[in-house]
């Protein structure tokens, strides 16, 4: 008779082949994302390829916030702030990056990455250093707004409901206001030769400091110096476009899965047991500081990503008021219309969303009012939003596909 | 020493405008537990509301108001009746239709719904057919002399006329709360509704009447502001919203659902924005009031007048 342990085991064997499995969803993911880039793209109009960045940025940022405000119940009304240190971190990295390597700032990337419309197409290879850069980038900008989650989510251990609400939006404030004191960003240029500056023939940065113009060589120049340079209240312009299809829906595709394995591990449960009724869960020995805290590096990580993708879009200039509430606002009103607590609902409302000012068009004035009704009868008559806390395939009409009813994990939700 | 007084000044004036919108916010906690996020936007419409009648009014005596030839004294005081009685009702009317169906609600469904009227009323307001997106200026109400100085700041009538309502509207309210019926109602049902509703006190008239008299103080606000500034920018601006918010910081700093915290609060913030501005950075002013917020909520989560509440389990 073999052990529990050994039981349990042989059940779920620890094989490559399983462990292909459990990532399947992600490579799908990732290659539908290779599939839009280099198929599907080339194809379609620049307006539609566009609208499907916008969408693709917007799901990632939806699906980020469900992780706080839906899994774990914790409103956080500043996840533009988040949005906008990871956009201000990846644009430092790539473009101040760019310049110290190659002295330009343009995009150095292979067919995966955004490239000007005078590159030929034939003549990149697939992933080039700037890819590299870019994957730097990406990883840094979520990073240091990870690192800000924990700062925002320490104190929020204190706060209830409304409190918390209040404080993550004078938060984004504070972020969007920092912002504006910041310095202009630097240019690069090669003084001529001929020129009688001691830096002649020499890459310096240039740029205005009080009203005088200051010249410094590049690699004389500490590098954290380079922080502080991101435009203030003009925006940080020049950031290389690296944003393509591709990385877009990668994104996405790894924060939907992320979302996804989450929910259904103890973190989720811990989640969404903080998210019923703390006290309770708190007296059932889940440690909600440490859960809380997760919620919010998580979904600041995540939001920081979706952010340095946003900066690096082509047509999109990264300024203080990306940080600012409305931001914030758009995409609460995605994770509220698509039920607090579920990722498929979070994807079907970024995408109606994003998609809704297209269809109206004509008359732009009326769109937040819509939004605005939708938002007030919507907690009038169906509080739980259009999923509730559930996802799309929990629904019965799904319930025939085995491995659906294999898997399905067992929620209850409060009967608001 | 006189940009001290100066900035003393302009501290006490807005200040009385940050306490007059805080007492609303606080007036809503204290009686439904929720902050009304759609207070902001009351605000505006009561500047709004003011601009629009002071314009009427101008066409139809046939002159133009000017900083030389104001309008007559009984003008301002018509227009902030008017204003406050339209607000009124438009605080009614949201309470009854989008937050009396929540009552039995969770906080968050509320909070939610409270976001959702005010996108409503800041997207209503700019609608070309209402108010419109471009910023308007108020005629002139009052002259615009200096009364008197002290050192080399001057104290113009404007100033005097804002802090007097202010102070007179507060003076009215700590009156009916403290030393009527209507008053002991209020304070009941905030401190228990279900007790006060078997004391005989009808719950709902008397949050109703809250939320009036909270939008009536709001329109005040807006009307001073629209008066002190002249220049009025669209309902969709984010400077309103950053003055509501501001505004609610200054209720909590004194004390969320307390009537005296409110004023004190909003002097307090008020202060702070102003020496912030003149002493320190003044772009940053944002900062401070926020890291105020955290600062307060962090460490004496009851404000200056409320005490520390323990929570049962």
């Amino acid at each position: 008779m073999q052990s529990l342990q050994d039981q349990a085991r042989s059940a779920r064997p620890a094989t490559a082949a399983a462990a292909i499995r459990s990532v399947f969803p992600l490579l799908v993911g990732i290659g539908l994302a290779l599939f839009l880039q280099l198929v599907v793209k080339p194809n379609i109009g620049d307006y539609p390829a566009k609208l499907a960045l916008d969408i693709g940025v917007a799901i990632s940022l939806a699906v980020s916030l469900t992780m706080v405000n839906g899994f774990t119940g914790q409103f956080s009304m500043g996840h533009a702030g988040f949005m906008a240190i990871g956009g201000y971190a990846s644009g430092v990295v790539s473009y101040y990056g760019s310049l110290r390597i190659w002295g330009l700032n343009t995009t150095h990337g292979g067919l995966l990455s955004g490239r000007p419309m005078s590159v030929d197409p034939g003549s990149l290879p697939l992933i080039a250093t700037g890819d590299l850069l870019f994957l730097t980038a990406l990883l840094v900008g979520g990073l240091i707004a990870a690192v800000t989650g924990l700062i925002v989510g320490l104190p929020s251990l204190r706060l209830r409901g409304d409190y918390l609400a209040i404080v993550t939006l004078g938060f984004g404030e504070i972020v969007r206001v920092m912002i504006q004191q910041t310095s202009e960003v630097k240019k690069a240029e090669i003084v001529p030769l001929a020129s009688d500056s001691p830096f002649a023939g020499q890459l310096v940065y240039t740029w205005k400091d009080r009203g005088q113009q200051v010249v410094a060589p590049i690699h004389d120049t500490w590098w954290l110096s380079d922080i502080h340079h991101v435009g203030g209240s003009l925006g940080f312009t020049g950031i290389p476009k690296y944003t393509s299809m591709f990385w877009v829906y990668a994104v996405a595709a790894v924060t939907i899965f992320v979302a996804y394995r989450l929910k259904r591990s103890t973190y989720g449960r811990a989640f969404l047991s903080i998210r019923e009724d703390e006290i309770a869960s708190e007296a059932m020995g889940v440690n909600t500081t440490r859960y809380k805290v997760w919620a919010f590096v998580l979904s600041a990580f995540f939001a920081g990503v979706a952010g340095a993708l946003f900066a690096h879009t082509l047509g999109v200039g990264l300024s203080a008021e990306t940080a600012g509430f409305q931001k914030s606002f758009d995409i609460i009103i995605m994770v509220v219309l698509g039920g607090l607590g579920s990722i498929s609902g979070a994807v079907i409302a970024a995408i109606v969303v994003t998609f809704l000012p297209e269809a109206l068009r004509d008359i732009p004035e009326y769109r937040l009012i819509i939004y605005a009704l939708a938002l007030i009868l919507l907690m009038i008559f169906r509080p739980k939003g259009l999923f509730g806390v559930y996802e799309i395939w929990d629904r019965a009409t799904w319930q025939w596909l085995p491995w659906l009813r294999r898997g399905r994990a067992n929620f209850t939700e409060k009967k608001a | 020493m006189d940009q001290f007084l100066q900035t003393f000044k302009d501290a006490i004036a807005i200040g009385s405008l940050y306490a007059l919108i805080a007492l609303g916010y606080t007036m809503v906690y204290g009686i439904l537990k929720f902050i009304n996020f759609a207070h902001s936007d009351v605000v505006v419409l009561g500047a709004w509301c003011s601009l629009v009648l002071a314009r009427t009014l101008e066409s139809q005596a046939g002159t133009q108001w000017t900083t030389d030839q104001p309008a007559p004294w009984y003008i301002g005081m018509l227009i902030l009746f008017a204003a406050m009685a339209f607000c009124g009702l438009v605080g009614f009317t949201v309470e009854r239709l989008a937050y009396k169906p929540l009552r039995k609600a969770p906080k968050l469904n509320v909070l939610i719904t409270a976001i959702g009227v005010s996108l409503f009323l800041q997207n209503v307001g700019q609608l070309e057919g209402l108010f419109g997106t471009r910023p308007r200026s108020i005629p002139s109400l009052l002259p615009d002399q200096a009364l008197f100085s002290i050192g080399k700041v001057s104290i113009n009538v404007l100033d005097i006329v804002g802090i007097g309502t202010a102070l007179i509207l507060m003076v009215a309210l700590e009156w009916l709360i403290f030393h009527t019926k209507l008053g002991r109602a209020m304070r009941a049902v905030s401190h228990n509704t279900t007790n006060a509703s078997l004391m005989g006190i009808p719950v709902n008239r008397v949050i109703s009447f809250t939320f009036v008299l909270g939008s009536a103080l709001a329109a005040a606000g807006g009307f001073l502001w629209a008066l002190k500034y002249q220049q009025i920018n669209q309902t969709a601006d984010t400077s309103w919203t950053l003055l509501g918010l501001k505004a609610f910081v200054a209720a909590v700093v004194g004390g969320i659902g307390n009537v005296r915290g409110a004023m004190l609060g909003g002097l307090a913030i008020g202060t702070l924005e102003m020496f912030g501005s003149a002493y320190l950075r003044s772009s940053m002013a944002d900062v401070y009031v926020f890291g105020l917020l955290i600062v307060v909520l962090l460490f004496r989560p009851g404000g200056m007048l409320g005490k520390a509440s323990i929570e049962k389990v």
